[in-house]
C-alpha cells in the first residue's frame, strides 16, 4: 500500500519530487514531571496511509495522539505535519474523541456548524450549511439534526464527531479509541462508514491516525499497525505492515492467512512479549 | 432455558391499587401543612393574647387584598404596591450584582491566578451580613433608596461568583480539547462552551443570591424605611396594628417562595445531561 501511494504521487513526466512525509515524529520524548510517559519514539507517515497505534493502557499511545493533535508538546524532539512543525491544535488535524465529546447543550446540527464556523471562518453560511447537511447524510443523521446528542445512542453519537471532524476538512483525521465504547455490531459499522467517507472522493483526507486497543480493528482497518511497548518510557516496540488488498472484506478475512498470521503474531506480541 | 409453567405467569391484567394522582397528593400535604401552621398560630394566640388570632389575620388580609393597587401618596400606598417596590430594588440591585460577579466567577474559574488573587477578597466578604454595608452605601450614594439596591448588589455578589467559579473550573478537559482542536474564537469558546456548561451553576449561585436578598430587603427597609414590604412591617408595628406585621410575613414568605420556584424551574431547564 505504502508503495502504490507513493507511485501515484510521482507525476509522469516530472522528476520524482523530494517525498515528505505526511506526519513525522522525530526523537519524541515525552515526559509529565519526573514521569517519563514516551521515550525516543521516531514516526514516518506516508501520504495515504490508514496507521493504527495500539498498545496496553499506558503505554503512551494517547500522549503520542494528543502530540499529534497539538494538544500538548514533546518535552523533547519534534512533530511535523507535511514539513511544519507542529505548534498547536488545529482543525487540519480534526480529531474524534473516545467519549464523543459533543457539546451536550448545541443540536446535532449546531455542534458540527460550530467547529466549521471556528475552523473555516472564510466559508460562506450557505456554504457551511450544505456541507453540514452533506456530512450528516453521509452518517445518514440528517433527521436527527435538531436533536440534543443526549437523545442520541453512543453509536449516533459517534457517528455526529466523525462528521463533525470531516466537516472541516482536515488533511490528517485522529481517532482516540474512537469506537472503544460500542457494541460490536454498531463498531463494525461505523468502521465501514469511517473507510467510505475517508476514500470517498471530496474527503481530502491524506491520512487517518487511530489509537485502539482492538486488534482486529487495527488488522481490518490499518496499512501499518504501531505497536507500543509498554509504559513509562514507552517506545515503538514494532511496525507491522498489512499486506490485504481493500476493500477488504471481513467475512474473507477471518479466513485470509496474512490476516490469521498478524493476529496470531500480534495476540503473541501483547499477550507474552509486551505481557504486564 | 426451560419454558416456566403457565401458572407463574403473572396475569396480564393484574389490577393496580389505588393511588391519588402525584399533583392532588402534593396539593394534599401542602394544605394539611397549612392547617398545622394556623393551628400553632392560633394556640400560641390563645396562650399570649396579645398576639391576633388567625380569623383577625384572615379578616386583615381579605381588608388589604380587596385595595392592593391603591395610591393615596407617599407612604399610604396598597399592599402589592408595597410589594412591588421591593422587588423592583431587589432585582435592580440582584441584576447589577450578577453583571459583576458573572465575568468575576469565569475569571476566578477559569485562570488560577485570578483564583489566588481573589479568593480571598470573596472569603473575608461572604460572612459579613449585606446590612453592615448600608453606612457605606449611605455615604456613597447619599439617599437611602439607591443605598438599598447597593447593599443588595453586594448580597449578589458573593453567591454568584462562588458558583459560577465552581462551575467553570468543573468544565472537563474534552470540551476545552473540542474548542482548542476546532479552533474556537475566545468568544465561541466563552458563549458555545464554558457558559452553558457553567449556566446550572450561575443559575445555583442567583438562587442563594435572591433567597439573601430577599431576606436582607425586608430589614434595609426597615432602616431605610419610606416604601417597601420591610417599611409596611415596620410602619404596621409602630402603628400597633400585630395583624397587619403578620400579613406582611406571610406575603414576604410567599413571594419568596414562589420566586425560588422560578429559578427552581429555570435551573431544570438549562441543566444538560
Amino acid at each position: 500500500m505504502t508503495q502504490t501511494t507513493l507511485a501515484q504521487s510521482v507525476q509522469p513526466g516530472q522528476p520524482a519530487p523530494v517525498l515528505t512525509p505526511a506526519l513525522s515524529v522525530s526523537g519524541v520524548h515525552k515526559s509529565f514531571g519526573s514521569f517519563v510517559a514516551l521515550e525516543g519514539v521516531d514516526l514516518d507517515i506516508w501520504p495515504g496511509e490508514f496507521i493504527s497505534i495500539i498498545g496496553h493502557s499506558g503505554c503512551g499511545k494517547s500522549t503520542l495522539l494528543n502530540l499529534v493533535a497539538g494538544l500538548s508538546l514533546p518535552t523533547e524532539g519534534s512533530v511535523s505535519l507535511f514539513g511544519r512543525p507542529i505548534e498547536g491544535p488545529g482543525p487540519e488535524r480534526a480529531m474524534v474523541f473516545q467519549n464523543y465529546s459533543l457539546l451536550p447543550w448545541l443540536s446535532v446540527k449546531a455542534n458540527v456548524l460550530e467547529a466549521m464556523k471556528a475552523s473555516v471562518p472564510q466559508m460562506k453560511k450557505a456554504e457551511r450549511e450544505g456541507v453540514c447537511e452533506q456530512v450528516l447524510r453521509m452518517v445518514g443523521l440528517w433527521a436527527h439534526k435538531d436533536k440534543k446528542p443526549s437523545l442520541l445512542s453512543g453509536g449516533q453519537r459517534q457517528r455526529v464527531a466523525i462528521a463533525r471532524a470531516f466537516a472541516v476538512q482536515p488533511r490528517v483525521l485522529l481517532l482516540d479509541e474512537p469506537f472503544g465504547a460500542l457494541d460490536a455490531i454498531t463498531k463494525g459499522n461505523l468502521q465501514d462508514e469511517l473507510l467510505g467517507m475517508w476514500s470517498g472522493a471530496e474527503s481530502g483526507i491524506s491520512n487517518v491516525l487511530m489509537v485502539t486497543h482492538d486488534i482486529d480493528e487495527a488488522i481490518y482497518l490499518s496499512d501499518r499497525i504501531v505497536v507500543m511497548s509498554n509504559g513509562p518510557h514507552a517506545h515503538i516496540h514494532e511496525v507491522l505492515k498489512v499486506d490485504l488488498e481493500r476493500p477488504r472484506e471481513r467475512a474473507r478475512l477471518v479466513n485470509d492467512p496474512v490476516y490469521l498470521g498478524l493476529k496470531a503474531h500480534m495476540l503473541d506480541l501483547l499477550g507474552r512479549v509486551l505481557a504486564h | 432455558m426451560t419454558t416456566r409453567p403457565a401458572t407463574t405467569l403473572v396475569p396480564a391484567t393484574a389490577r393496580p391499587a389505588f393511588r391519588l394522582p402525584a399533583p392532588v397528593l402534593s396539593a394534599g400535604y401542602f394544605l394539611a401543612s397549612l392547617v398545622i401552621l394556623v393551628l400553632i398560630w392560633e394556640l400560641l394566640a390563645v396562650l399570649r393574647t396579645d398576639l391576633p388570632r388567625p380569623a383577625v389575620i384572615g379578616a386583615a388580609l381579605v381588608e388589604l387584598f380587596s385595595r392592593p393597587w391603591y395610591n393615596d401618596g407617599p407612604g399610604n400606598v396598597g399592599i402589592l404596591n408595597l410589594l412591588l417596590s421591593s422587588l423592583v430594588r431587589v432585582f435592580s440591585g440582584f441584576a447589577i450584582g450578577a453583571i459583576i460577579a458573572v465575568p468575576v466567577g469565569i475569571l476566578t474559574g477559569s485562570v488560577p491566578f485570578f483564583k489566588r488573587i481573589l479568593d480571598p477578597i470573596v472569603q473575608l466578604m461572604r460572612p459579613v451580613s449585606p446590612l453592615a454595608w448600608f453606612p457605606i452605601g449611605l455615604t456613597l450614594m447619599s439617599k437611602a433608596e439607591p443605598a438599598t439596591v447597593f447593599i443588595i448588589a453586594i448580597t449578589a455578589l458573593w453567591p454568584t461568583i462562588i458558583n459560577t467559579s465552581f462551575g467553570v473550573s468543573g468544565l472537563p478537559a474534552d470540551y476545552k480539547n473540542v474548542a482548542r482542536v476546532f479552533n474556537f474564537t475566545p468568544a465561541q469558546y466563552v458563549m458555545k462552551v464554558l457558559l452553558p456548561y457553567a449556566l446550572p451553576h450561575i443559575i445555583t449561585g442567583m438562587r442563594i443570591s435572591f433567597g439573601i436578598a430577599w431576606m436582607v430587603i425586608v430589614a434595609a427597609e426597615m432602616l431605610s424605611g419610606k416604601s417597601g414590604i420591610g417599611f409596611y412591617a415596620w410602619d404596621a408595628w409602630n402603628a400597633g396594628n400585630l395583624a397587619h406585621v403578620v400579613c406582611a410575613i406571610l406575603i414576604i414568605g410567599v413571594t419568596g417562595f414562589l420566586f425560588d420556584q422560578v429559578f427552581n424551574v429555570l435551573q431544570k431547564k438549562v441543566t444538560h445531561v
